[in-house]
């Protein structure tokens, strides 16, 4: 019976859309997951030499900081690790037996990403651990629960993914730990960390982990066994609907009618609920460069990187993939009554609207100086006067279904590579940063951001011109756009 | 009102549709009928501009549909859900193509109103997204949707599935009316050859994407039909 289990989920595998033609989306697919294999490989070596630098007992400082990392880990599974749920229907009415097909597709879920990414750091931190003379069997038993731990984060997510608002109440815990411990109010790892080095000195205690992971997969067995019905587990939750009118929008012609309609698609959907999630962290991203905590990010070129991603997150995680967000309604966009123009004029809206809101938010960098707040002004200007052109005509090439419910892939999805639009992410970096340096050449920042700013303004001017090509395009890319939202999955 | 010229489509070399001719007069109910993979559903996309003809044209009210989108004012469709938008309820989805259409709110409910046997009070202010609705009652929607802007051209593809048999009879009716009135072209596909037979003057039935029959609707219709379908 496994053996057919495997067979479905082999040819669910190579006939994925993910899974793709082409050949050099394969190849990029393959150097991204080497590069964060090696990341992963990287810390998991070289933690124990920093940390011994530093000054630190290894082995404890990663059990101090371990009540985090798995915390951190199941905020990012609550977010992006999805249950396979669906694939279980067809199955039901088989000769199948109901245990079976619940053992699998827990077992399944134990082959995620989620779960192997960890062992390329653990294992490699425990491999240096034992050649730098730590007892082998302290080691093997802290590994072993430090495994459970992970899988009792992977059940965990499964049971508790289908509760909608603890994902923010979590964060919020997280956050709070996190602020109270650095402000030494409150520190949590007082109390976890000698559990956490016990699991490598006392010998056994290892098995509380497995025990509690064995308790969770029986628990997640039974639950999952009975709710193993349509109506049940196996039901997809209707969201109590509200019709909302934004009259006030109404003054704003045809492009108002088209922000109602995607205020409400933002709202009400949780793929893109996750991406204003995700624009609103790429606010902070700047901390990193400004704070002077890493060395090479804090170059005056890597200041302007810096402020056209904190000012342009929306435009890079939602406008990337305009048009795709209408796409499971396209044919009735392209039967309506509607200007092309006013259609992609709301988009454009949308991500200036975003921009400069979150221009606004990021004020709190005033903090690290006016020249650096200044800095993020003018990479907003570039993003509102060149970016969020190239985007939207990026997103003529960008023939990607978007499948509103699901909520993951929103780090860039998979099938969204393609050349074109690749090459149009070349501008939206390297020009300004380019006319940046120019600025820098002449020993002038202010020149530098002149420049940049300039060219903003010049491409706000020529806005027009522009959303005439941009239309053309879309116009030329029509049907073949129509048929590739057609294929669902 | 509609014309088709040499029109085919062809993916690869298989060609799934080839019409010579074909003209529907203004205010004619036009009804499309045929097995599964005949052409009708890529006839009524290439009438819509959703695919290319790989030769000739279809022109409406004289304008080429390929080349041209002023039709898109006056013709008012619905193929399949993929016409719908999910993440709205019912309400909004009609206000959303009435502000396409220039329509105001208060014609729109005007509409609403009109057709409120045929949702039978399971369409509106009912607390449901689109995407949660039964399959039936999305296609209500949908097909009441078609309607807003008093559109000259109708464009309803397989209306008839998937519906209940109130709701059909309730359906005949609403298309009846518009087939009453001299200004409006309906074009209706289906399997059902007993339905599409009550509510159209005129029957053509596509075999392999050629037109294999084309009659004006009579006594002997739904028989002639019958045993031509019938192997």
């Amino acid at each position: 019976m496994i053996k057919k289990f495997i067979f479905l989920e082999w040819k669910a595998f190579i006939r994925s859309a993910s899974f793709g033609k082409n050949l050099a989306m394969k190849i990029l697919l393959g150097f991204l997951m080497i590069y964060f294999s090696l990341i992963f490989v990287g810390m998991g070596v070289g933690a124990f030499y920093i940390l011994k630098k530093m000054n630190l007992e290894p082995l404890y400082t990663v059990n101090r900081f371990m009540i985090y990392y798995f915390l951190l880990d199941l905020l990012v599974r609550l977010m992006l690790q999805s249950i396979p749920v669906l694939n279980i229907k067809p199955l039901l009415v088989l000769p199948f037996k109901k245990p079976t097909i619940v053992h699998f597709s827990l077992g399944k879920t134990a082959l995620s990403f989620f779960n192997w990414i960890h062992a390329l750091f653990f294992v490699p931190f425990s491999i240096v651990l034992i050649i730098e003379g730590y007892d082998i069997i302290g080691i093997i038993f802290w590994n072993l629960a430090m495994i459970s731990f992970t899988y009792i984060n992977n059940f965990l997510n499964i049971i508790l993914s289908n509760i909608d608002k603890l994902f923010v109440g979590f964060l919020v815990f997280i956050v709070a730990l996190g602020t109270a411990h650095y402000y030494q109010i409150f520190d949590i790892t007082i109390f976890t960390a000698p559990f956490f080095q016990g699991l490598y000195e006392i010998p056994g205690l290892f098995l509380l982990a497995v025990l509690v992971l064995t308790g969770l997969y029986i628990f997640s067995f039974r639950f999952f066994k009975n709710n193993l019905y349509l109506d049940a587990g196996l039901s997809v939750k209707e969201d109590i609907a509200q019709t909302e009118n934004f009259s006030w929008l109404n003054q704003f012609g045809t492009v108002g009618t088209f922000l109602k309609n995607d205020i409400k698609l933002i709202k009400r959907n949780k793929r893109s609920k996750t991406t204003i999630f995700m624009s609103f962290l790429f606010l902070f991203y700047g901390l990193l460069f400004f704070s002077g905590g890493i060395e090479a990010y804090d170059k005056p070129v890597m200041h302007l990187l810096a402020g056209i991603f904190v000012s342009g997150g929306f435009l890079f995680v939602f406008g990337q993939f305009v048009p795709s967000w209408d796409s499971s309604y396209y044919q009735l966009m392209m039967t309506q009554n509607i200007p092309y123009r006013g259609y992609i004029m709301a988009k454009w809206w949308m991500i200036v609207i975003a921009t400069v809101v979150s221009t606004i938010l990021a004020s709190f960098y005033l903090y690290f100086g006016w020249q650096i707040y200044l800095t993020i002004v003018v990479a907003a200007i570039y993003n509102i006067g060149v970016n969020s052109h190239l985007v939207l005509l990026g997103g003529a090439f960008t023939k990607t279904p978007i499948d509103l419910t699901n909520a993951g892939g929103a780090f860039g999805d998979k099938k969204a590579f393609n050349v074109t639009a690749m090459l149009l992410t070349l501008p939206k970096m390297l020009l300004p940063l380019l006319l940046y340096g120019i600025g820098i050449y002449f020993e002038n920042k202010n020149l530098g951001l002149l420049l940049v700013a300039g060219t903003g303004i010049l491409g706000f001017i020529f806005k027009d011109k522009v959303f005439t090509l941009i239309e053309k395009r879309y116009k030329i890319e029509k049907y073949s756009t129509i048929s590739a939202y057609k294929q669902k999955n | 009102m509609i014309q088709v010229n040499q029109l085919s489509k062809k993916y690869n070399d298989t060609t799934v549709l080839n019409i010579n001719n074909l003209e529907i007069p203004k205010g004619q109910s036009f009804g499309l009928v045929g097995n599964n993979g005949a052409g009708k559903t890529t006839f009524f996309s290439l009438l819509l501009d959703l695919i290319q003809p790989s030769t000739g044209n279809i022109k409406t009210n004289d304008i080429q549909v390929n080349t041209s989108e002023n039709w898109k004012s006056f013709t008012g469709s619905f193929l399949d859900e993929s016409f719908l938008i999910g993440y709205l309820t019912p309400e909004e989805y009609f206000y959303f193509i009435g502000d396409l259409r220039h329509q105001n709110k208060a014609d729109i409910d005007a509409l609403l109103a009109k057709h409120e046997e045929f949702f039978n009070g399971e369409i509106l202010k009912n607390k449901k997204y689109l995407r949660d609705l039964s399959k039936g009652n999305q296609k209500k929607v949908g097909i009441i949707a078609t309607l807003i802007g008093n559109p000259e051209v109708v464009i309803l593809d397989e209306p008839f599935a998937n519906l209940d048999p109130t709701t059909v009879s309730r359906l005949k009716k609403i298309i009846k009316e518009l087939a009453e009135d001299p200004n409006v072209t309906v074009l209706v596909s289906s399997h059902d050859l007993q339905h599409t037979v009550e509510v159209c003057d005129r029957i053509v039935a596509l075999n392999k994407g050629e037109i294999v029959k084309d009659i004006q609707t009579s006594k002997e219709t739904l028989q002639e039909l019958e045993s031509f379908f019938a192997v």
